[in-house]
C-alpha cells in the first residue's frame, strides 16, 4: 500500500518537491485527456460525414430527440462542473466539510444526468428507434434512419459511460475527503478527477447542439 | 505562478452563470425550437456558441488560465490531430469515385 502520506505534505522520493509530483500527476491527466478526445473524434467524424451525406436523415432523426431533455441535462452538467470545481476550492481552503458536500452535490447531478438519459432512451427503444438493423420504427421517411440512431447511441453511449466512471471516480474522492485526506496541500485526486469530469462536461457541450438542435 | 492558485469563488459562479447565459442562447438561435434561420450559418453559429462554452470551461474549471503553460501545449497538439483526423476522412469521402463507392 502507499506510505507516502500525502496528506501531511510528503511527497515520493522521485520527486522535486509537493508542487512537482501535483505537476506531474495532472501533466498525465492532459496526456490522457487528449487521447480521449482523440478517441470521440472519430465518432465526430463520423457524425460530420454521414451528416454531410444524408442531410435529411439527420435533419428527420433530431425530429424524434426532444430538445427539452438535452438542454436540461446541458445545465445539469454544467451545473456539476462548478459543483467540482467548488470541490478544489474548499478543498483549497481547508474545508473538508463543504468540499464533501460539494463532492456529493456533483455525484448527484450525475444521477440526474443519467435519469434523464434513461427516460430518453426507454422511449426510443419503445418507439423502435435503435441503431442499424435493428431499427424498427415503421413511420420512417428516410430509408437509412437507423444510420441516424447508430450516431445517437454511439455518441450519448460512449459519453454515457464516461459519465458513469466519472461518478464513480467522484464517490471514491468523497469518501477520501470524508477521512480528511484533502487539504490544502494535497488535493491531487479531487483536482484530477475534476479535470475528467469537465471533460465530459465538454464533449457534452458540443453533442448537445449537433444531435438537438440541427435543422 | 504557483501550482496550487485559489480562484476567487465569484470567478466560478460568474462563469456558470455565463456557460448558462449561452446554453438558453444556444436554444433560442436553433430553427427547430424558435423558427430563427440564418440558413448554412446555423451550424456555424451553434458551433461558435459551443466553442465559446468550450473555452470558458477550459480556461476557468480547467484552470487553464492560470495554469502551467505546457497543459496548453497538449491541448493546442490536440486540436491539431483532431484536424488532421476530420481533414483526412473529409479529403477521403469528398475523393471516392461515386461508381465504386460502397457508401
Amino acid at each position: 500500500m502507499n506510505t507516502v502520506n500525502r496528506t501531511a505534505g510528503e511527497y515520493a522520493h522521485h520527486f522535486e518537491n509537493a508542487d512537482h509530483e501535483f505537476e506531474t500527476s495532472k501533466f498525465g491527466i492532459w496526456l490522457f485527456l487528449c487521447t480521449e478526445v482523440l478517441m470521440f473524434g472519430g465518432l465526430f467524424v463520423a457524425y460530420f460525414l454521414f451528416s454531410n451525406l444524408y442531410p435529411e436523415t439527420f435533419v428527420e432523426g433530431a425530429k424524434y430527440l426532444d430538445w427539452k431533455y438535452g438542454a436540461i441535462n446541458t445545465a445539469v452538467l454544467l451545473l456539476s462542473s462548478f459543483t467540482m470545481v467548488l470541490g478544489i476550492y474548499y478543498a483549497q481552503n481547508n474545508n473538508t466539510k463543504k468540499c464533501v458536500t460539494s463532492l456529493s452535490i456533483t455525484l448527484v447531478c450525475g444521477f440526474i444526468f443519467m435519469f434523464i438519459k434513461y427516460l430518453e432512451y426507454a422511449h426510443k427503444i419503445e418507439m423502435g428507434l435503435l441503431p442499424g438493423e435493428m431499427f424498427s420504427f415503421a413511420e420512417a421517411q428516410s430509408s437509412n434512419l437507423g444510420l441516424y440512431f447508430s450516431v445517437y447511441y454511439m455518441m450519448t453511449g460512449l459519453h454515457g459511460s464516461h459519465v458513469l466512471v466519472g461518478m464513480g471516480l467522484i464517490f471514491w474522492c468523497i469518501l477520501r475527503a470524508r477521512k480528511g485526506e484533502f487539504n490544502s496541500k494535497y488535493y491531487t485526486p479531487i483536482e484530477c478527477v475534476g479535470l475528467f469530469w469537465h471533460l465530459v462536461d465538454l464533449i457534452w457541450i458540443y453533442l448537445f447542439p449537433l444531435l438537438y438542435l440541427i435543422d | 505562478m504557483s501550482a496550487h492558485n485559489i480562484v476567487p469563488f465569484h470567478v466560478y459562479r460568474n462563469v456558470l452563470l455565463a456557460l448558462l447565459a449561452l446554453t438558453v442562447l444556444t436554444v433560442l438561435v436553433a430553427k427547430p425550437v424558435s423558427g430563427f434561420d440564418a440558413g448554412i450559418f446555423n451550424f456555424v453559429i451553434a458551433m461558435a456558441i459551443a466553442s465559446v462554452k468550450a473555452g470558458l470551461v477550459l480556461a476557468f474549471f480547467m484552470q487553464l488560465k492560470y495554469d502551467n503553460k505546457l497543459f496548453l501545449v497538449i491541448i493546442v497538439s490536440t486540436v491539431f490531430f483532431l484536424a488532421l483526423l476530420f481533414g483526412i476522412c473529409t479529403i477521403d469521402i469528398l475523393t471516392r469515385p461515386a461508381l465504386t463507392s460502397t457508401l
